[in-house]
Formats: structure tokens, C-alpha cells, sequence
């Protein structure tokens, strides 16, 4: 195709930040300028097309620069990646975290999200709007950042040369103010884990987290060494007899999902580790990330091993900056050990929850809309540019460490027969001490808030939202549910993400459940009926029925919402459309939240 | 001696169940190709022949035995012994709440009468969403003289991109922007046509099955209350530019060419056109005095 640009010429700090990227270009028909030889050889077809991949990372890489993605920019990009603009733009615009309109260089996201909110946060973003102006300028309200044990966070942006990325928690309107003047901003504190017996989470806060060796000295690559001594039939045995169910909140049989890639004929195959954590009120994939990188790209190595990869990619959430500094770094030591069984290469979300969908995290590894793909055919058949792909979350790729050491009938002999194992849970909200707790599958809800230390004095429960925004509300009554996948799935709840967000009496569930119905509509894709415009007819019933004084249509709205619920979940394309009512759901029906 | 042709693998024939009639179907077909082969009217919206199936509409969602959720049709493909319900409650419900979702925030006025068929069948009442919802309505985008960008009318079916796209012109003049409810079709930036890669093929009007998309002429006319397809009568020729051959269907009114179209099932065109064939018969009126 031919690449028509009209919006005149980039600048040459987007230059700058693009050839940083891909290296001068080496032609006219790679955004050079025109040479001799360009007038008779020409480039393109798909060697050039090849390259769509890169256009997010050359998209952050203008963000980064200069704050924003200008025409020009995004043109120059397109010109040095043979990408059609009006392709490229319909990316651009798809992620939440790109700004298409002149900003500040130095950007402020506030979190709003469940959490945050029972921490302050509604407050707090008055607050600002009073000394900072409107949100949209210099500061953003954004969905969860996963940083919910130090709720109200923000993450801050500065764009530049010396482009600087940084998570702030707690914040406080200080903060934020001195954040927005330019002075330092200060470093999130790293919460120490209680005291407790802990398995998955063992190495975290004893190991130095940017340092091979000292991961070795913890027991790091025993695993590795045993899964090799294994070969690859012995370790996928091991995960199969363990019975280990994926973390990443569809609970699929983690050995089997091994079984068909391993065996899927059609070369080459791919490993994706999905780490764009974007449900709200979780944090476990972070923390594992930033406190013990390198067991991620141990299981990584192990899974890759087992199946035959012969690639794989990391696809970490764009609002975790640190943990994507600690993996790149632990996949540059452990590359140069030559621990690593096939190239590891780390991309970066972009600011939209939907990307967790394994599918949409494809299409956003090749550069394209995070719009997930109808299955069949699974990922496993075609998944990464259409070829076999294993895609595990980070706290399942971490298990398989353990799995491989002590042996799959071991680790099953943790947990309960059908949910085996330990689970990391993300404690937020209305406890003493909200933080990541691991606990054995089939603990009750009870025992687990206890952990945390109950709740605050003089307050009593009004309930729990079990597995974020994708999840279920669970009350007072059901709090001796054994967390475990069949436990929960019997009354109707799910384990989800591990989300664990518990609200006291003096939470305003109206406004949550309000805050979830905004969340979907904002994450939706877009590309399926049923999701795109029910969850904007959702949020819009949910604010007519919570605001309806006298109750007067409140039977028809509810059968409304009902309705538009079943649809969503019987037609939607994939996950987010088919959960995307739960929460609401559970919540009307749970909780007493509607007059009369 | 010939050259060798290489006509792949024999298909099998798979067995199926569709609304309890058991039949055998091509393996390869899709459950809507194995739906009409049994004169089950399905409704589509965002199908259609000769474009790659995008499954996004929804509409033609069904159940099939063992599956969580509902299918959609116009994709899935066939395998032995799927049992499939083409006509039961849930298909039924999410066929009217597809309908109603996109009625309450599209005007589809100018849909096929098909297409209001299908909204009176399933008992569509787009009303019931109450007043004041979110609509796309948006003032039509009027930037050259060829046609008109209706996107209040937009269904987001993905066929303008497809045909614009690797389906058809390989041009990629315009693409799917922005996330969720806010996601529309639109060139780079939202720039106007004449500064985009359009190459005014008119495609993207050949497949537009909402009218959002359509020819200046049809437009002026029906803005002035003229445009009448009773008292219009189409005529097939091959159009004169150049070699290739492909099919033009006149569609005349009071004696002047009003638009050009090609048939979709026409081994030469599938539907698609380029800009002289599409647009190019002012001189045809030219009428001298």
C-alpha cells in the first residue's frame, strides 16, 4: 500500500525519539530522505509489514519524548513502519494511556477506583480540582493502578529526554501539589510483608530483587536445573498431576493448556506471560514483579522449556513502571547467564484493562486495536501472530517453581483435592492492614479478613467485592465461603484475580457500584454490540434506579438491567462483555441499595 | 500438456442438528451457511459474502449444546455433531436486546425493510431504554462531492474498513478509532476525505448496510424529497473504461444515471468498483442544447 501523509512534518524531538527506537532510517521508503538509489529500489511488501509490531513501542517512545503522539509524530512513525495512518490512529486512540492533544510534559493519574475511594480519594480529586483545575490538564483520573494496599495512589508521567515514570502511594494533597509545581516527588515506600509462613511469596523482602546471584543464594534456578533433569514430558507431569488451575482469574488446568501446546504440530510456538494486572484491586502480579523478577522469568524459562517455545513476550501494564524495570533488568542478567531458554522480550501496555484478555493482548503484542479475537480458535491452536501459544498469568508461572522442586503430588497435597495449592489474595479497603496475603486454597473469607486484621474499630461489615470489578459482592452471611475455585463457584461467586476489596458500613456502595458500571463502560472495546453500547445502557438504568427516590420504576428498571445483563453475557465476544454486569448484579440483589 | 491444478483436499460431508433437523453439511461451512441451506432466515448485519466475517454485530448469535455462551453464526464453523438452537429463548433475547441496543443509539430508518423485519420478529422496542440515552447522533460529514458520511447511522459493523481494507481496495483510507462507545470510523486524525488516502472507490458505500455511507446524488436527492425507488429502474452494462470487465447496475430516475452499483455474486467485481466505474458517468448525462 501507499502511505499518504498530510499532516505535515514531525518534529525533531519525535525524530529523535522514534530513530532512537529503530535506528536511522535507510531509505526514502523508510521516512529517510530521498537518495540516488531510492528512485529505482523500492521497500516494501512483507519485510516492511513485518514491522507492524513495533508500532506501540514506537509509540511510547514519542510519549515518553514529548508527552504527546502529534500527527506529525504519528505519521513518521507510520512512514518508518509502513502503517497505514488511519490504521495507526485507530490504535493510538484505542489505548487509554496515549494523549493525541498537546499536554504538559509532566502528568499526574489519580486513581479513583474502588480502593482508593474508600481511602479518600473523591475527596482528594476535589481537592485538586479546586487547586489544580479540572481533571484532563495537568492531572487524570485513571482506573485502579494496583497499588491498593497504599491507597489513594497516583502515578506520575514526566515527559523528556530523561523520561521518568514513578508510582506515588499513599498520596496526599501535599504530595499531589508538589508534584505538580516539579519539585521531587517522593518514592513510594515499599510496605514489608507481615510475618508469616509464606510459600510463593517466600523470597520477597529477603532477596535483592535486581541481583541474580542473590536470587540464586534464595534457591532461584533449582527449579530450572530439575525441569531440565525432567525434560519437557516430565515437567508438563508434574503440573498436570498438581493440578495447578491459572491465577489469572479463568482458572483453566494449567497442565493441559501445556499438553496441547507442546504437542500443537504448527511452528513456531510463543509463551506469553500475561502481566497487564488491570483488574481493580489487584496487585499480586505487581509485587511478585518488582520483589522477585526473576522466579517470574524462571517459570517463564520452565513453561517455555516444557512446550517448545521459541519465543516469548512479557506484556506488563503500562502503569507498572517499576515492575517492568525489574523484569527487563532480570531478563538482561539472566540472558546474559545464558538462563534463559528462549529470547524473552518485554512489552508494555498501554492504558487499557481489555488487554488482559489473552486474545486482545495478542493483537496489542502485533501492534494492532486490543480488540479480542472470537475463540475458537484457541490460543493454544493460533494464538501470537496465529501460531500455538501458551499464555500464563505471573502467580501461575511462579507455582511451577515450586511444582517442579517438590513434585506435583506435593504441591497438591496443599489446598483443597479440586484447588490445589496456596493463593495470593489482595486485601484493600476497609481492613487494618490491606497488603498481599498468601494463604492455603480453601481458607474461609473469615479467616483471611482476620489476617489482615479485621476491621477498623466500631465499624462492622457491609461486604466484600471477591475478584474485582469482574467479580461478586459477598455479605456478612457467606463469609465462611472456603476461598477456594469450587467454594466460591458454590455460592455463585468467583476467585476472579484474588481480588479482595472489603467494605465497612461507612462505604457508599451506591457510588461503588456506580464507579464499577463507568469502569466497563470506559474499558469496553467497542467491537461487539452487546458489550459496547450495554454497558453504556447499564450505567445509564444503574444511575436513573439509584437515584430514583420514590421507587416508581424501579421494577422495570431492574428487569432492564436483567435483561441487558443476560445479553451481554450470552453475546458478548469474550470475558469483559460476558462478567461485565456480575458485580452490579450481586450488588442490587446483595446489598441494600435502592430506595423504597 | 495442461498445468496442473491444484483443487485441494476433498471435503467431507459433517452431520449436524439444527433445531432438531438432523443434515450434512460441507465441512469448512459455517452454522450460517448450514442455517440457509435449511431456509432459516438468520439476521446479519455486520456479514456479508465476500467480506472476511468480523463477528462483532452479534445478531446472528446462536445455541449451540455444550457451549457456555452463544455462537455467532456467520464464523463458527461446523463440526460433527453439534447440536444447534437457532430459535431458543436465549437466542431469541439476545437477537432483541442486539436489535434494541443498536436502535436505541443508531438511526437505522434507512436499514433494509429486512432489517425491520427482524426488529418486529424479535419484538425489538428500542424506546424502552427510556429518554435521554447516549446516541451517536453527530452532524453528516459533507467533505467532497462524491458522497456523504452519515456516522450517525453507523451500526460499527467493520465493512467500510474491511472493503477499504485487505478485503478489497487495499487502500486503508480509514480504519476503526477511538475505544467503547466513543469507537467510530474515521480517517487519520479524523481528517477530511480529500486529505486522507481515500481513492473514492465508493467501496465502503457497496457495503454499507445502514446508509450511513452514500452517494452525494442520493443524498441531495433525498434531502430535496426526490429520491423515489419506486420510479427507478436499474440497468446492467459493463462498464466502458477499461479492460477488466466488470458489471455496472444503473440505477436511473427520470432518465438520469442516480447511482452505480455492481452485483455482489459477479465473478469479475464481487460488488467493488473503482472510481470511474462508480462515479465516473457524468458525460453519460451530458445532454446537449
Amino acid at each position: 500500500m501507499d502511505i499518504r501523509t498530510t499532516g505535515g512534518p514531525p518534529t525533531a524531538e519525535e525524530i529523535a525519539a522514534v530513530d532512537g527506537l529503530l535506528g536511522d532510517p535507510a531509505s526514502l521508503w523508510e521516512g529517510g530522505t530521498r537518495r540516488p538509489e531510492d528512485d529505482h529500489v523500492g521497500f516494501g511488501g512483507a519485510a516492511a509489514r513485518s514491522r507492524r509490531p513495533l508500532l506501540l513501542p514506537v509509540l511510547h517512545a514519542i510519549q515518553d519524548r514529548v508527552g504527546w503522539v502529534s500527527r506529525g509524530g504519528l505519521e513518521y512513525a507510520c512512514r518508518r513502519l509502513s502503517i497505514p495512518p488511519a490504521e495507526a490512529y485507530g490504535v493510538v486512540s484505542f489505548y487509554g494511556r496515549f494523549a493525541l492533544d498537546e499536554r504538559p510534559p509532566l502528568v499526574l493519574h489519580v486513581c479513583d477506583d474502588i480502593a482508593c475511594k474508600c481511602a479518600g480519594a473523591d475527596a482528594l480529586c476535589e481537592a485538586l480540582e479546586k487547586t489544580a483545575g479540572p481533571a484532563g490538564k495537568t492531572w487524570h483520573r485513571s482506573p485502579c493502578l494496583g497499588l491498593c494496599d497504599r491507597a489513594p495512589a497516583a502515578l506520575v508521567e514526566r515527559a523528556g529526554a530523561a523520561h521518568d515514570e514513578r508510582q506515588v502511594a499513599p498520596l496526599t494533597i501535599d504530595v499531589a501539589q508538589d508534584i505538580l509545581r516539579g519539585s521531587d516527588w517522593p518514592q513510594a515506600e515499599v510496605p514489608a510483608l507481615p510475618d508469616r509462613p509464606r510459600k510463593l511469596l517466600r523470597r520477597i523482602g529477603v532477596v535483592d530483587p535486581e541481583s541474580i546471584d542473590s536470587y540464586r543464594e534464595h534457591g532461584g534456578y533449582a527449579a530450572l536445573r530439575r525441569a531440565i533433569e525432567l525434560g519437557p514430558e516430565g515437567v508438563i507431569r508434574q503440573v498436570t498431576e498438581a493440578k495447578l488451575l491459572g491465577r489469572g482469574g479463568a482458572a483453566f488446568p494449567t497442565g493441559r493448556k501445556w499438553d496441547s501446546v507442546s504437542k500443537a504440530p504448527v511452528r513456531p510456538h510463543y509463551i506469553v506471560c500475561n502481566a497487564d494486572e488491570s483488574e481493580p484491586g489487584t496487585f499480586k502480579d505487581r509485587e511478585l514483579m518488582e520483589r522477585d523478577p526473576f522466579a517470574v522469568i524462571e517459570g517463564m524459562t520452565i513453561a517455555a522449556f516444557a512446550t517448545g517455545c521459541e519465543k516469548g513476550y512479557l506484556y506488563v501494564r503500562g502503569e507498572y513502571p517499576l515492575a517492568r524495570r525489574r523484569i527487563e533488568n532480570a531478563i538482561d542478567q539472566a540472558r546474559a547467564r545464558g538462563f534463559l531458554d528462549c529470547d524473552i522480550e518485554v512489552r508494555r501496555g498501554a492504558g487499557a484493562y481489555i488487554c488482559g484478555e489473552e486474545t486482545a493482548l495478542f493483537n496489542s503484542i502485533e501492534g494492532k486495536r486490543g480488540e479480542p479475537r472470537n475463540k475458537p480458535p484457541f490460543p493454544v491452536q493460533a494464538g501470537l501472530f496465529g501460531k500455538p501459544t501458551l499464555v500464563n498469568n505471573v502467580e501461575t508461572l511462579v507455582n511451577v517453581l515450586d511444582i517442579v522442586v517438590e513434585g506435583g503430588a506435593a504441591f497438591a497435597a496443599t489446598g483443597t483435592p479440586d484447588s490445589t495449592g496456596t493463593r495470593l489474595f489482595c486485601l484493600s479497603g476497609h481492613v487494618r492492614e490491606p497488603g498481599l496475603y498468601e494463604v492455603p486454597m480453601g481458607t474461609t473469607l473469615r479467616a483471611l479478613i482476620d489476617l489482615a486484621g479485621g476491621l477498623r474499630d466500631g465499624h462492622s461489615l457491609q461486604a466484600v467485592l471477591l475478584g474485582g470489578a469482574a467479580g461478586s459482592f459477598v455479605t456478612e452471611r457467606q463469609l465462611d465461603v472456603p476461598l477456594s475455585f469450587e467454594g466460591t463457584r458454590a455460592i455463585g461467586a468467583t476467585l476472579g484475580s484474588g481480588a479482595v476489596i472489603v467494605l465497612d458500613d461507612s462505604a457508599d456502595v451506591k457510588q461503588i457500584l456506580l464507579r464499577i458500571a463507568r469502569f466497563f463502560r470506559d474499558e469496553s472495546c467497542g467491537q461487539c454490540v452487546p458489550c459496547r453500547v450495554g454497558t453504556v445502557r447499564q450505567e445509564e438504568v444503574l444511575h436513573r434506579l439509584l437515584s430514583d427516590r420514590n421507587g416508581e420504576a424501579r421494577d422495570s428498571d431492574m428487569s432492564l438491567l436483567s435483561d441487558i445483563a443476560q445479553a451481554m453475557r450470552d453475546a458478548s465476544i469474550c470475558g469483559l462483555g460476558q462478567t461485565a454486569a456480575n458485580a452490579i448484579a450481586s450488588g442490587l440483589t446483595q446489598l441494600k441499595v435502592i430506595n423504597g | 500438456m495442461a498445468e496442473r491444478v491444484f483443487v485441494g483436499l476433498p471435503k467431507r460431508l459433517v452431520k449436524v442438528s439444527i433445531d432438531g433437523q438432523e443434515m450434512d453439511v460441507l465441512e469448512g461451512a459455517t452454522i450460517l451457511d448450514a442455517c440457509r441451506q435449511l431456509r432459516i432466515d438468520t439476521p446479519t448485519l455486520c456479514q456479508l459474502e465476500t467480506l472476511t466475517p468480523v463477528n462483532v454485530c452479534r445478531v446472528c448469535v446462536v445455541e449451540v449444546e455444550g457451549s457456555r455462551v452463544l455462537v455467532p453464526a456467520c464464523s463458527r464453523t461446523v463440526e460433527a455433531g453439534m447440536k444447534i438452537q437457532t430459535d431458543s429463548e436465549r437466542v431469541r433475547h439476545s437477537r432483541r436486546l442486539v436489535l434494541e441496543l443498536l436502535a436505541s443509539s443508531v438511526d437505522m430508518s434507512l436499514c433494509s425493510p429486512q432489517v425491520h423485519g427482524w426488529m418486529r420478529r424479535y419484538g425489538a422496542t428500542p424506546e424502552r431504554f427510556g429518554e435521554n440515552v447516549a446516541t451517536v447522533a453527530q452532524p453528516v460529514k459533507i467533505d467532497n462531492d462524491l458522497y456523504v458520511r452519515d456516522y450517525s447511522r453507523c451500526i460499527l459493523c467493520y465493512k467500510c474498513v474491511e472493503a477499504c481494507g485487505a478485503d478489497a481496495q487495499n487502500t486503508f483510507a480509514i480504519g476503526v478509532a477511538g475505544r467503547g462507545f466513543d469507537a467510530h470510523i474515521a480517517t487519520e486524525f479524523t481528517a477530511p476525505l480529500p486529505e486522507s488516502a481515500c481513492v473514492y472507490c465508493g467501496n465502503c458505500i457497496g457495503v454499507c448496510p445502514t446508509g450511513a455511507l452514500m452517494f452525494k446524488s442520493e443524498y441531495d436527492m433525498r434531502q430535496a424529497g426526490t429520491w423515489d425507488e419506486s420510479q427507478q429502474t436499474v440497468t446492467e452494462t459493463v462498464c466502458p473504461y477499461c479492460g477488466v470487465g466488470c458489471m455496472l447496475e444503473l440505477h436511473v430516475q427520470d432518465n438520469s444515471i442516480v447511482k452505480v452499483t455492481s452485483p455482489l455474486d459477479h465473478s469479475v467485481t464481487e460488488g467493488h468498483l473503482c472510481v470511474k466505474g462508480r462515479f465516473g458517468f457524468e458525460f453519460v448525462q451530458r445532454r446537449r442544447g
